[in-house]
C-alpha cells in the first residue's frame, strides 16, 4: 500500500525505538486518545518495549465503546419495530444494551444492515420505499461529515424513509471533562489522527495552555506511533509543553474547513451521554431543526430511558484511563470478546478487546 | 421468454425431480457409481484405514472471483480429507436449494462442481436435492461429504507438533475471506482480489511420498483463519507458536483491502491453503517440495513450535515487541473509521 510501507519499514523504526528509550527522563504517563492508536500499539508490540517511566493508558477514544446503554436499548428497540430497518457500522452489532445486543434483534428478525458508508444505507433506503430506514450515526468527527452529507443527498433527492440517530459525539469536549476529573493523572496526550484531519492540530491548544498537557498528533503507522510518542517524552523533559504534529501527512492546524461547513449545516452541539463518562455538556451532535425530517428522534418520538450501567462493570474508570482492564473484576471472566459485558470489549478496538487480544500476561 | 427457475416440485421426488436429476446433474457429473441411482454407492474395497469427512456451504454471493460454491463444496471437503494425511476417494452432493433460483445459475453451480471434480480426479458418487419455499433459504446451500484412504505409517494429527517443528504455509492470507466481504460490500479493489479455492490433496501426496515420517501436523485454516487454525494446533499439542510478523505473506491488495475495512489476514478465511508442521530439520526440504507444487508455490515457514506456555501464539514485532494472537471471536466486523 502506497505510503504505508514505507513507515512500517524497520530501517526507520527500529533507531526510532532505540530513541525513544533516549528520550524518556523522566516518568511520564501518556494518554492514547483514539482507539485505533490502542489496537495499532497492541499490533506492534509497542507496550513491551516501552521505556521504564513511560506509561501507556487509554482514553475513551472508541466511539462504539462510549456509546451509552439506553442508546444502544434505543437503538435495539428501534430495530425490533416493525417497518423500520437500522443500517450501522459492523462493530456495533455486539455491543450489549441492558438486555442483549443488534445482533440478539437480528435473530428475532430485524432488518440490520451491515453497511461501510451512510450513503450505503441511503441506497438500501431507496431500493426499500415501504420500510423507515435508520441510520444508527455512531462515532467522532471522522465519520460526522459522511452522514451530513448523506442527509444533504437525501434532502436533494427527496427520500422520505431515510433518518438518522445521532449518537455523533465530539471530541475535545470529553478530554476536557476527563483533565477536570482529580483522580485523573496524565502528562501527555497522543492526539488522535484521524479525528484531526478533521479538526485540525490546533484543536488542542487549549488543553496545552490550560492544563500543561503535552500533545502530539499522531499517525497510526509504526513509526508515527514511536516518533509520537518521542515528542512527547521530550517535552516532558523539556518542560516546553505545546501541541506538535507529527502527522502533517494528513493533519493541517486548522483541519478541513469544508467538512466542518458541511457538518455545521446539518448539526448543533447538544450534551451527549457517554458510556462510563455520564452526560458531558456539548459533547453531542444533534440534528438542526430545519432537518428534523431526518432526524430519527424526532420522527420516532424516542424517549431514552435513564442510565443503567453493568454492576461491577470498570468501563467509566478504564475510559478515563483511571484502571486498566485487569483491574476490572469481571475483565475475562464474565466479559470476553465472546460475551461482552462492557462496550470496551465489543469492539476490536475497544481497550477490553485489545487487552484481552493482545496483552494477556505481556 | 419468462427464466427458468427451481420449483418446489424439483424437491418433490416425482417426475420434476428426476427430469433434474437426469438433464442437469447426470450429464454434469456422471459416473458409472452415481449413474445407478441406487439408494447409495457402494465404493470398492480400499486398502487402509479410511477418512471420513462432512462440510456445509452456505457462502453470499454465491459466485465470486476466483471461484463459486460448488468448487467450494468439492475443493473443502476433498481439504479436510487431505489434511489428516487421506487420499481423496469420493464426495457426496447434498444440494438444499430455494424456491425460484433460476436454472441457469444452477447449471452453472453444477458445472463448475464438475469441472472441480474432475481436476482433483474424485468423483461424486451420490447426492440428494430438497426444494425449500422462497424464503427459507439462500438460494442454494450445499453439503459434501467425503471418504478418503490413509495409507500405512501415515499419522498425521494436531497432537503431533512437537518442540523445535517448523509450521509452514503453503501460500499468502486472508485471500478468500477478502474477497467475498469486498463483495458483500460492494467495494472493487483493483488489482488482484481473487478467492483462492483449490485443491490441496496432490500437494499433501507429494509431501508425504517423500517424508511420511517428518510431517506432523497439517491444517486448512477455513474460517476463523491462520489465527484461530495455529491456536487449535496449539492447543492440542500443548506447546507453544512463535511466529515473526515480517514472515507472513499478504498480497498487497489484500493487505491494502483490510485496512480500508479494519480486518486482519490473519484472522481472514482461506480456502486453498494449509498449515503444515514439520520436523524441523526437513522443514527446508519440505518447502522446497511444496514449492515445486502450483499450490504451494508461495509456501513459506512462518513460525516454530517452541516450549513456552502451552496453547499460546505470540507473534514477534518488527520493534522488537510481541503479541498475543487469540483464536477468532465471532464474525469478523468492519470496523467504523
Amino acid at each position: 500500500m502506497k505510503h504505508l510501507d514505507e513507515y512500517r519499514d524497520l530501517e526507520l523504526v527500529k533507531p526510532l525505538v532505540e530513541e525513544l528509550q533516549r528520550a524518556v527522563t523522566k516518568p511520564l504517563r501518556v494518554m492514547e486518545v483514539c482507539g485505533s492508536h490502542t489496537m495499532a500499539i497492541f499490533r506492534n508490540g509497542l507496550r513491551t518495549v516501552l521505556p521504564q517511566g513511560m506509561e501507556l493508558v487509554s482514553g475513551p477514544g472508541c466511539p462504539v465503546c462510549v456509546t451509552s446503554a439506553p442508546h444502544m436499548d434505543a437503538f435495539i428497540g428501534m430495530a425490533d419495530r416493525p417497518g423500520v430497518r437500522v443500517a450501522i457500522f459492523g462493530d456495533l452489532f455486539r455491543v450489549p444494551g441492558s438486555n442483549g445486543s443488534l445482533a440478539n434483534a437480528s435473530s428475532r428478525g430485524a432488518k440490520i444492515d451491515i453497511v461501510y458508508s451512510p450513503m450505503d444505507a441511503l441506497e438500501i433506503a431507496k431500493q426499500h420505499p415501504d420500510q423507515l430506514m435508520v441510520f444508527l450515526g455512531v462515532g467522532f468527527e471522522t465519520t460526522t461529515p459522511g452522514i451530513a452529507a448523506t442527509i444533504m443527498a437525501a434532502k436533494v433527492q427527496n427520500v422520505k424513509n431515510f433518518v438518522v440517530f445521532s449518537t455523533q459525539k465530539t471530541m475535545p469536549p470529553p478530554l476536557i471533562a476527563l483533565l477536570d476529573d482529580p483522580e485523573l493523572k496524565i502528562d501527555g496526550l497522543l492526539c488522535p489522527g484521524h479525528v484531526s484531519s478533521i479538526i485540525g492540530a490546533g484543536a488542542y491548544e487549549p488543553l496545552a495552555k490550560k492544563y500543561g498537557l503535552a500533545c502530539v498528533v499522531a499517525g497510526f503507522e509504526t513509526a508515527d506511533l514511536v516518533k509520537g510518542l518521542i515528542m512527547l517524552a521530550r517535552q516532558v523533559a523539556t518542560g516546553d509543553i505545546k501541541v506538535e504534529n507529527v502527522y502533517p501527512r494528513v493533519v493541517s492546524w486548522e483541519g478541513n474547513p469544508r467538512a466542518q461547513k458541511m457538518v455545521d449545516e446539518i448539526f448543533e452541539p447538544a450534551d451527549m451521554e457517554w458510556r462510563g463518562l455520564g452526560v458531558i455538556p456539548g459533547s453531542g451532535l444533534k440534528i438542526r431543526d430545519k432537518y428534523s425530517d431526518f432526524d430519527a428522534e424526532v420522527r420516532l418520538d424516542i424517549k431514552l430511558p435513564p442510565s443503567q450501567e453493568a454492576k461491577g462493570c470498570m468501563c467509566g474508570q478504564i475510559l478515563k484511563g483511571i484502571n486498566t482492564p485487569k483491574d476490572c473484576p469481571l475483565f475475562a471472566k464474565r466479559c470476553t470478546p465472546a460475551s461482552p459485558i462492557g462496550p470496551c470489549m465489543v469492539s476490536s478496538e475497544g481497550t477490553c478487546a485489545a487487552y484481552h487480544k493482545y496483552g494477556q500476561d505481556i | 421468454m419468462t427464466e427458468k427457475t427451481i420449483l418446489l416440485d424439483h424437491g418433490s421426488g416425482g417426475l420434476a425431480s428426476q427430469e433434474l436429476i437426469g438433464n442437469l446433474f447426470l450429464k454434469y457429473l456422471d459416473n458409472p457409481t452415481l449413474h445407478s441411482l441406487e439408494d447409495s454407492a457402494v465404493i470398492d474395497n480400499q486398502p487402509g484405514r479410511l477418512a471420513f469427512t462432512t462440510d456445509s456451504y452456505v457462502v453470499d454471493p454465491i459466485f465470486f472471483p476466483g471461484g463459486d460454491i460448488g468448487k467450494l463444496a468439492v475443493h473443502g471437503t476433498i481439504n479436510d480429507l487431505a489434511m489428516r494425511g487421506a487420499k481423496p476417494i469420493c464426495l457426496s452432493l447434498g444440494l438444499i436449494l430455494e424456491e425460484g433460483l433460476s436454472l441457469d445459475e444452477l447449471e452453472r453451480v453444477i458445472i463448475s462442481i464438475a469441472e472441480a471434480c474432475k481436476e482433483a480426479g474424485v468423483p461424486i458418487v451420490c447426492g440428494d436435492t430438497k426444494v425449500v419455499p422462497k424464503g427459507k433459504g439462500d438460494k442454494i446451500f450445499i453439503n459434501t461429504s467425503g471418504i478418503g484412504v490413509v495409507a500405512d505409517g501415515i499419522n498425521i494429527s494436531s497432537k503431533n507438533a512437537k518442540a523445535g517443528d517448523a509450521v509452514i504455509l503453503s501460500g499468502t492470507l486472508g485471500d478468500h475471506g477478502i474477497t467475498i466481504m469486498t463483495r458483500r460490500a460492494g467495494i472493487s479493489m483493483e488489482g488482484d482480489l481473487k478467492s483462492d479455492t483449490r485443491a490441496l490433496h496432490r500437494l499433501v501426496a507429494k509431501l508425504l511420498a517423500e517424508m511420511p515420517e517428518a510431517i506432523r501436523t497439517m491444517r486448512d485454516p477455513t474460517r476463523g483463519g491462520v489465527a484461530t487454525s495455529l491456536n487449535e494446533i496449539a492447543a492440542a499439542s500443548e506447546l507453544a507458536i512463535e511466529l515473526k510478523d515480517e514472515d507472513l505473506p499478504v498480497r498487497p491488495t489484500v493487505r491494502a483491502a483490510c485496512e480500508l475495512l479494519g480486518l486482519e489476514p490473519l484472522y481472514l478465511a482461506n480456502e486453498g491453503k494449509c498449515l503444515v508442521v514439520v520436523q524441523g530439520d526437513m522443514a527446508a526440504k519440505a518447502l522446497e517440495i511444496m514449492r515445486s507444487t502450483p499450490e504451494g508455490a508461495e509456501a513459506v515457514i512462518i513460525g516454530t513450535m517452541t516450549q513456552g506456555k502451552a496453547g499460546r501464539v505470540v507473534i514477534n514485532t518488527p520493534v522488537g515487541g510481541s503479541r498475543v494472537v487469540t483464536p477468532l471471536h465471532g464474525e469478523p466486523l468492519p470496523r467504523i473509521c
